[in-house]
C-alpha cells in the first residue's frame, strides 16, 4: 500500500422508513464468477454499501473480491461483535439493511450476541459467515461450528448455501426477510468451497418463499371496530412501541395524536417517535417509566397499542397490568397479538398503513357525532404529570451527578443529533432526561439489554450518517466490553463522541443490590473510581481519539462543547459521577405497576382519586 | 388440557424439522406425537403434529409456527372430520399354547401378522390411538417383547384438499 484510501464519504441515507429507491440491477446475461464474486455482486445489487467484519479463513475467498468492489465498503472492526452492533447501529439510524460478516466457527459465534439483540428489538441486519468447506462440514473441522443450527432460534431465518447457483437469490431473499413484514436478522453461511466454485451471476434473481406473506393491509371490520372504541373511550392511551418507527409511521402517529388528542406514551424502543416537546407526550411507561406513564396505562379504559408488544417492563405484573382496560393492538407480527395480554381488537397490519386507516374511520366516528369527553382524564393526568415530574438529587457526597451530564449532552447536543447507549442505569437515564424529537435518534439494546452495545452502534450509525453528530452515552462497565471499537472509529473516520458516565461501578446491579440485597455489593466495584483503572482518557488517547475527563458540575457544559467541536478524531469524555445515583421512578421487578415508586420510598397513592 | 392435530405443509429442504422442533422445545410446548411424510407435491412435505395444549395456547404455537419461513401453511383437523391413523408393530410371545388365541384377537382388530416364529408373532396394526390402546390391551397379557408405533397421521374428510397450492 503506498496510498492511504480516502474513506468515500457516503451520501446521508433517507430518514426511517422512508421509501429508499430501489437499486439499479446490473443488466445483461448471466456471466461466469466464483462464488464469492457473485456473493459481491448480490450485496451490490441489492443496495449494500457497506460491510462490518473480520476476515478469517473460511470467509478468505469473499474477501478477494471486495477489494475490488468500489461500490461496497469493508469496515474493518476489532471483534466480530462490533460488527454486529454496527451493522444494528447503521440499519436503526438510516433504516436499510446493515450488514456483517465474520468467518467460521469462533468468528461466526461472536456474532451470537448482536443477531440475538438485532432479533429482540426487530432491526434488519444479514449476518454473512464463512464455513468450513461442504465436505467437511459435521467432522468437527478446524474452526467449525453449526452457526444456522446455533442461530435458528435467534434469526428470522437463515441459509447454509450448498450450491453456488443459489447465491444471488439467497442474498436477495435475506435482504427482502430482513427488511419487510417484522424486520429482524437473517444469516447467510456459505462453504468455503461454495465461495471458491465457478458459477453464473445473474441479476434480478426469482424470489422462493412460498411460506413468506407479511400481511401488511389491516382488516377493514377490524380498524371499523377499533375506531368505535376510541371514540367512545374516556381513559384511552396510545401505547406507542418500536413498530411505529420500524414501519416510519412517525408523522401519521401525529396526525392519529392531534385529531383524537388521546394521551399518549412511548416504550424504549419508540423513543423519538414522537417528540418528546408535545404536550400529548407523557414520557415512557415501564419499569422506569415516568409516574404519569405508568399510571396512563394503569388507569386507562383503552389502550391503543401500535407496534408494541406487552413487554414484561412494560407491564410489570401482568394479572394487575391496565385492570380496566380494554385493548386495541395493532402489529405487523400476528404471533405478538394476544401472546401476554389479550386483545378485544387484534389488527394484524403495517403500522404506517393502521393508523392511516385508523384516521379515516375515527374521522367518520366522529363525523357521525361519536366522541366521547376526554377532558376529565387529562386532567387527572397533566395533574400527575405536575406532581411527579422526572427528576433527581444531586449526590449528598458532592459528586457530580450522572443525570445532569446526560440531561446536559441531551440540552447542548440537541434533537438532531443521534444518541446510543450501553445497557444499565446511563440507558435509562439517555431514555429520561435526554429529549427525543425524531425517529431513529434513539438506539438502544431494548429487549436483549446487550452490555456494550452503545459504542459500536454509535460507529455503524456515524457510518450511516457522516453529517450527524452521534453520541454513545455508555457506563463504565458496558464501554470495557466493546471501546476496542474506538480503534475501528479513529482508523477509519468515523469520529463518534462517547461520554462514559463513570461511577465505578456496574451500576443498576449495584441498585438493585442496595434496594434488594440489603446493600451488600457482590462484584459490582469495577474498581473504575478507586484504582482508576483503567484510565479512560489515556485509553482514549491509546486507540486514537481524544480523552477528556470532567469531574465537576461546573466543567459539564465546557467538556461537553470542547467534544462537540472536535471532528476529526472519536471523543471519549470520562464523566466521574456519583456511584449512589439511583434511577427513578422504579416499578420493583414481579411486582405490579400500582406499586410504582416515584424516588425512594415516594409511593404515588393512585387509589385516592378513584372517582 | 385438550389434544390437537395440527397438519403443517412445509418447505421439504434440509432442517426444516429442526426448526419446527426446535419452535415448539422453546416455546414451552410438549409434542404428543409427529410424523413427517412427502405429499403430492415434491418440493412440500407434511407434518402432523399431535399437541396437547388450550385454545390460547394453540392459538400462540401456530402463529409462531406460521412466522417459520419453511412454513406455507397450518390447518387444524379436527377429530370428526378428519381421518385420523396411526401404525402399531407389536411383537407378542406366541408358543403353541396361545397362538390360536393371539391370533383371534389380531382377526377381532383386523389387524395382521407381518413375522412369525416359534416363540412370537410380530402384528401390524393400524388405527386411531383409542384401537391401538384397546389391542395393546388385550395382547399384554401374553407378553408384549417389543413394539413400535408412529405418530399419528391425518386427513380432511371430504373432496377438498388442503395441498391445493396458492399462487
Amino acid at each position: 500500500m503506498t496510498t492511504t484510501p480516502q474513506r468515500p464519504v457516503p451520501v446521508p441515507a433517507p430518514p426511517p422508513g422512508s421509501p429508499r429507491p430501489k437499486p439499479t440491477p446490473p443488466a445483461g446475461a448471466p456471466v461466469r464468477v466464483t462464488g464469492a464474486q457473485s456473493l459481491v455482486r448480490s450485496l451490490e445489487a441489492v443496495g449494500c454499501e457497506v460491510v462490518f467484519g473480520i476476515p478469517g479463513g473460511a470467509i478468505l475467498p469473499a474477501y478477494d473480491p471486495l477489494l475490488d468492489s468500489d461500490r461496497l465498503r469493508h469496515v474493518l472492526v476489532r471483534h466480530e461483535q462490533g460488527a454486529g452492533h454496527a451493522a444494528t447501529g447503521y440499519a436503526q439510524a438510516t433504516g436499510r439493511v446493515g450488514v456483517c460478516m465474520a468467518t467460521s466457527g469462533p468468528g461466526a459465534t461472536n456474532l451470537v450476541t448482536p443477531i440475538a439483540d438485532a432479533y429482540m428489538d426487530s432491526v434488519p441486519i444479514v449476518a454473512i459467515t464463512g464455513q468450513v468447506p461442504s465436505w467437511s462440514i459435521g467432522t468437527d473441522a478446524f474452526q467449525e461450528a453449526d452457526i444456522s443450527g446455533i442461530t435458528l432460534p435467534i434469526t428470522k431465518h437463515n441459509f447454509l448455501v450448498t450450491d453456488p447457483a443459489d447465491i444471488p437469490r439467497v442474498i436477495a431473499e435475506a435482504f427482502h426477510l430482513a427488511s419487510t413484514g417484522r424486520p429482524g436478522p437473517v444469516l447467510v453461511d456459505l462453504p468455503k468451497d461454495v465461495l471458491q466454485a465457478q458459477t453464473t451471476f445473474g441479476w434480478p434473481p426469482e424470489l422462493r418463499l412460498p411460506g413468506y406473506r407479511p400481511t401488511t393491509r389491516p382488516h377493514g371490520k377490524q380498524i371499523r371496530e377499533a375506531a368505535k372504541l376510541i371514540a367512545s373511550a374516556s381513559r384511552p392511551v396510545l401505547y406507542v412501541g418500536g413498530g411505529v418507527i420500524r414501519a416510519g409511521a412517525c408523522p401519521q402517529l401525529r396526525e392519529l395524536a392531534e385529531l383524537t388528542g388521546i394521551p399518549l406514551v412511548t416504550t424504549l424502543m419508540a423513543r423519538g417517535a414522537f417528540p418528546d416537546s408535545h404536550p400529548s407526550h407523557f414520557g415512557m411507561p415501564g419499569m422506569h417509566g415516568t409516574v404519569a406513564a405508568v399510571a396512563a396505562m394503569q388507569k386507562s379504559d383503552l389502550l391503543i397499542a401500535l407496534g408494541a408488544r406487552f413487554d414484561d417492563r412494560v407491564t410489570g405484573q401482568l394479572a394487575t397490568f391496565a385492570p380496566d382496560a380494554q385493548v386495541v393492538h395493532a402489529d405487523i407480527d400476528p404471533a405478538e397479538i394476544s401472546k401476554n395480554r389479550k386483545a378485544d381488537v387484534p389488527i394484524v397490519g403495517d403500522c404506517k398503513e393502521v393508523i392511516v386507516e385508523l384516521l379515516d374511520a375515527i374521522r367518520a366516528e366522529y363525523a357521525s357525532g361519536h366522541r366521547a369527553s376526554i377532558d376529565a382524564w387529562w386532567t387527572q393526568l397533566d395533574q400527575l404529570r405536575e406532581t411527579f415530574p422526572l427528576g433527581y438529587d444531586w449526590p449528598s457526597d458532592g459528586s457530580l451527578s450522572p443525570q445532569y451530564a446526560i440531561e446536559r449532552i441531551g440540552a447542548l447536543v440537541g434533537p438532531d443529533a443521534i444518541y446510543t447507549a450501553g445497557v444499565g442505569q446511563h440507558q435509562m437515564w439517555a431514555a429520561q432526561f435526554v429529549r427525543y424529537e425524531h425517529p431513529g435518534t434513539w438506539i438502544n439494546s431494548g429487549g436483549l439489554g446487550t452490555m456494550g452495545f452503545a459504542v459500536p452502534a454509535a460507529m455503524g450509525a456515524k457510518y450511516g450518517h457522516p453529517d450527524k453528530q452521534v453520541w454513545a452515552i455508555d457506563g463504565d462497565g458496558c464501554f470495557q466490553m466493546t471501546n476496542q471499537e474506538l480503534a475501528t472509529c479513529a482508523i477509519e473516520n468515523i469520529p463518534i463522541k462517547v461520554a462514559v458516565i463513570n461511577n465505578g461501578n456496574l451500576g443498576m446491579v449495584r441498585q438493585w443490590q442496595n434496594l434488594f440485597y440489603a446493600e451488600r455489593y457482590s462484584s459490582t466495584d469495577l474498581g473504575t473510581h478507586k484504582h482508576r483503572i483503567p484510565d479512560f482518557v489515556l485509553l482514549a488517547e491509546a486507540l486514537g481519539c481524544v480523552g477528556l475527563r470532567c469531574e465537576a458540575r461546573e466543567d459539564v457544559d465546557r467538556v461537553i462543547r470542547e467534544a462537540m467541536e472536535i471532528d476529526d478524531r472519536p471523543v471519549v469524555i470520562d464523566f466521574v459521577v456519583g456511584k449512589d445515583a439511583q434511577v427513578w421512578p422504579m416499578v420493583a421487578a414481579g411486582t405490579g405497576n400500582d406499586h410504582i415508586m416515584a424516588a425512594r420510598g415516594i409511593r404515588p397513592l393512585f387509589d385516592e382519586d378513584e372517582g | 388440557m385438550t389434544k390437537h392435530t395440527l397438519s403443517v405443509l412445509v418447505e421439504n429442504k434440509p432442517g426444516v424439522l429442526a426448526r419446527v422442533a426446535g419452535l415448539f422445545s422453546r416455546r414451552g410446548f410438549n409434542i404428543d406425537s409427529l410424523a413427517v411424510g412427502p405429499t403430492e407435491h415434491a418440493e412440500v412435505s407434511r407434518m402432523t403434529i399431535v399437541v396437547a395444549v388450550e385454545e390460547l395456547p394453540l392459538e400462540q404455537v401456530t402463529k409462531q409456527l406460521n412466522k417459520l419461513i419453511n412454513v406455507i401453511k397450518i390447518v387444524e383437523l379436527e377429530a370428526p372430520t378428519a381421518v385420523q391413523r396411526e401404525l402399531l408393530l407389536v411383537k407378542v410371545r406366541a408358543d403353541a399354547t396361545v397362538r390360536s388365541q393371539v391370533l383371534e384377537t389380531v382377526q377381532l382388530f383386523r389387524a395382521k401378522v407381518v413375522d412369525v416364529s416359534p416363540e412370537a408373532l410380530t402384528v401390524e396394526a393400524t388405527g386411531t390411538a383409542d384401537k391401538l390402546d384397546a389391542l395393546l390391551r388385550m395382547l399384554e397379557p401374553y407378553g408384549i417383547r417389543e413394539m413400535v408405533q408412529s405418530g399419528m397421521v391425518a386427513i380432511g374428510r371430504g373432496p377438498r384438499s388442503i395441498t391445493a397450492i396458492r399462487s
